[in-house]
């Protein structure tokens, strides 16, 4: 009996059934351009079809930096107001590096496998390797920072040192490598991972690194380090009662975010082919933090669909709106969360049934006119 | 001490002092455990015995004094360090994690892989409830329900201690006689320090009692020797809690 109920309901089979909206969802995104281009007749990488790829794009890439937020404050129960000091020292360091690293490389050495040149996937690489290390250094920043402080004095501490890496990120100083206010524009990049040139590329670059996240952040927070997280974030006393360092886990949660935030970050860099101050400011850990509230805290799949609210109502807000358009998306803002408390995921899964009994009697309703 | 005494007692407090905050809450307590018998805490509300549970443990560690665990010094470890050494804790207030299921909460108690696999017979034997409830997220139970959760999440790795803080504390009368039953069973495979303000129940469980009160121990010895002191009891323990004698006498006219 203990043997049968511990093993979860796993293979292909149990994977595609529990994960079938999600995977619907990959679907339509990779079908879209396609589809767009046919009713559109632009081309692939022309107008209004390559204008959809660079709003998805973006969607992409903050859904991550969204979900990398719900593992710290859904699932880990850390308020962090810092968030944005990952992503963008992620974004900086991929900046940083073609642009000052990587052109001398390139042009003074060659790596080679026999007749394979792979100068430019072992500079990429690198300069991925230093994204990670960027990024677990900013989460050991305020992890550590964290051991002894909780609540408001511990959000009150994040926000200090978010804002430390946004005034580093625009301080004149660095202005050489930096430009300092103005942010680092004119990212060199390899022809094929162009966003001007080869947008599809990155398009699909941006989707796959989407489902890659899901797929590892949905298994981390569903494994046994995962559930020490959340039972961390409930009472961190008991934990300390049945055996567990909380402080371990507490780390274990920032890191893994910091990471994700900062390869988010570093994607970001090379679809914008720049890095600015704006990625490391407050107002960026807002964002992400309105996305998680608006699709549901805890769920993973909330942020993704609050990232796409944000993006894709924000842009048709803008043409409607004009610039004004935060007024009214702050509107929709507090009325979804009015209504909807947990956020679009969260209040789906809980009141799952009730909402499902009242939308049959809401048929029902009709079928008796008839 | 000689050593005879170390062997038969698994756990030793020795006088130890616990401060919470600026609070003087233990003023000198002293105990002591044998190995393979339950041992009742009894004392008023707010005399101590919580905090003695918690300082054993290490959750409220003790500015004096010495806590001896199975031969070894305990005071001064950190909480997750000494609950490694083999002790489990059953808080009051059914300290479960309510975002949690049934099965997650117990599997989260393993200290080595398999611990939960080795004993999940003895433990839904011990509670069938939670075998059928074991999806159930920890919000879901009721309070009896989570109350033996919590004693069963105790149970996942093999401890040599258990301490059990008020374990009949708002159950219904009926689920009273289930926890009484567990922690029988449960007295068979280790070692167990309870807490309870039930007297009867404490009475049928326990062969050694000590009591606290206002911070101090001030009385140890043999469960049957204390039924037999209505005095005694009367005042450490107060008026609220009666002998078993009227009890039963209660209990029969009842009847």
């Amino acid at each position: 009996m203990a043997e049968k109920m511990i093993k979860p309901r796993s293979g292909l089979k149990g994977f595609i059934k529990k994960e079938a909206i999600f995977l619907i969802f990959i679907a339509i995104m990779i079908a879209f351009p396609f589809v767009l281009n046919i009713i559109t007749g632009t081309g692939l990488n022309a107008g209004i079809t390559k204008f959809w790829q660079g709003q998805l794009i973006t969607f992409f890439i903050m859904a991550v930096f969204a979900m990398s937020y719900d593992l710290l404050i859904g699932y880990g129960g850390i308020l962090s107001f810092g968030h944005a000091a990952s992503f963008g020292g992620g974004a900086y360091a991929v900046a940083l590096l073609l642009k000052h690293w990587a052109p001398n490389i390139l042009s003074n050495y060659r790596i080679t496998i026999g007749n394979l040149d792979i100068t430019e996937a072992t500079v990429l690489l690198v300069v991925f390797l230093v994204v990670i290390l960027v990024s677990v250094l900013i989460g050991l920043l305020f992890s550590a920072t964290s051991i002894r402080l909780k609540g408001a004095y511990f959000a009150m501490l994040t926000l200090a040192l978010g804002s430390a890496i946004h005034i580093l990120s625009k301080a004149t100083d660095f202005h050489k490598w930096t430009g300092a206010d103005e942010g680092l524009h004119g990212v060199p990049l390899p022809v094929w991972l162009n966003p001007t040139q080869n947008r599809l590329t990155v398009y699909f670059i941006a989707l796959g690194f989407l489902l890659l996240c899901y797929l590892v952040m949905n298994r981390m927070v569903n494994s046994p380090t995962g559930r020490v997280i959340v039972a961390n974030r409930e009472n961190e006393e008991r934990m300390r009662m049945i055996g567990y360092n909380p402080v371990i886990y507490r780390t274990i949660a920032f890191l893994s975010a910091s990471i994700f935030a900062g390869l988010a970050g570093a994607l970001y860099a090379i679809w914008n082919m720049s890095a600015t101050p704006t990625m490391t400011s407050t107002v960026t850990t807002i964002n992400a933090l309105i996305m998680t509230i608006l699709g549901g805290m805890g769920t993973l799949v909330g942020p993704i669909i609050g990232a796409g609210i944000m993006q894709i109502i924000g842009q048709f807000f803008y043409t409607w709106f004009g610039a004004r358009w935060p007024l009214v998306f702050g509107v929709l803002f507090v009325l979804i969360v009015m209504f909807l408390p947990y956020g679009i995921i969260g209040t789906w899964r809980l009141r799952k049934s009730s909402i499902k009994n009242n939308i049959q009697k809401f048929f029902r309703l009709f079928s008796k006119e008839k | 001490m000689s050593d005879q005494n170390n062997q038969q007692d698994l756990l030793v407090v020795d006088q130890i002092h616990t401060f919470i905050g600026q609070f003087h809450i233990l003023e000198s307590v002293s105990l002591s455990v044998a190995k393979g018998s339950i041992t009742v805490m009894l004392g008023r509300n707010g005399a101590g015995k919580t905090t003695t549970l918690k300082s054993i443990l290490g959750l409220t560690p003790p500015r004096e004094g010495k806590i001896i665990f199975d031969g070894m010094e305990i005071q001064g470890k950190r909480a997750f360090n000494i609950a490694n050494l083999g002790i489990g804790y059953v808080p009051e207030h059914r300290a479960i994690f309510r975002a949690l299921s049934v099965l997650e909460n117990l599997k989260l108690a393993e200290r080595k892989k398999g611990d939960f696999d080795r004993n999940a017979d003895f433990i839904f034997n011990l509670f069938p409830d939670l075998k059928r409830l074991y999806k159930l997220p920890g919000n879901h139970l009721s309070g009896g329900q989570q109350q033996m959760l919590a004693v069963a999440r105790a149970l996942v790795p093999d401890n040599k201690l258990l301490l059990i803080d008020e374990p009949s504390e708002g159950l219904a009368p009926i689920l009273i006689q289930q926890m009484m039953e567990a922690i029988r069973v449960l007295s068979e495979k280790t070692t167990i320090l309870l807490v309870e303000q039930n007297f009867i129940m404490a009475s049928q469980l326990a062969l050694n009692y000590t009591i606290i009160d206002d911070g101090k121990s001030v009385q140890s010895g043999l469960m049957a020797d204390l039924v037999n002191d209505p005095e005694l009891i009367h005042h450490y323990l107060g008026a609220s809690i009666k002998t078993r004698k009227e009890l039963e006498m209660n209990h029969e006219s009842q009847d």
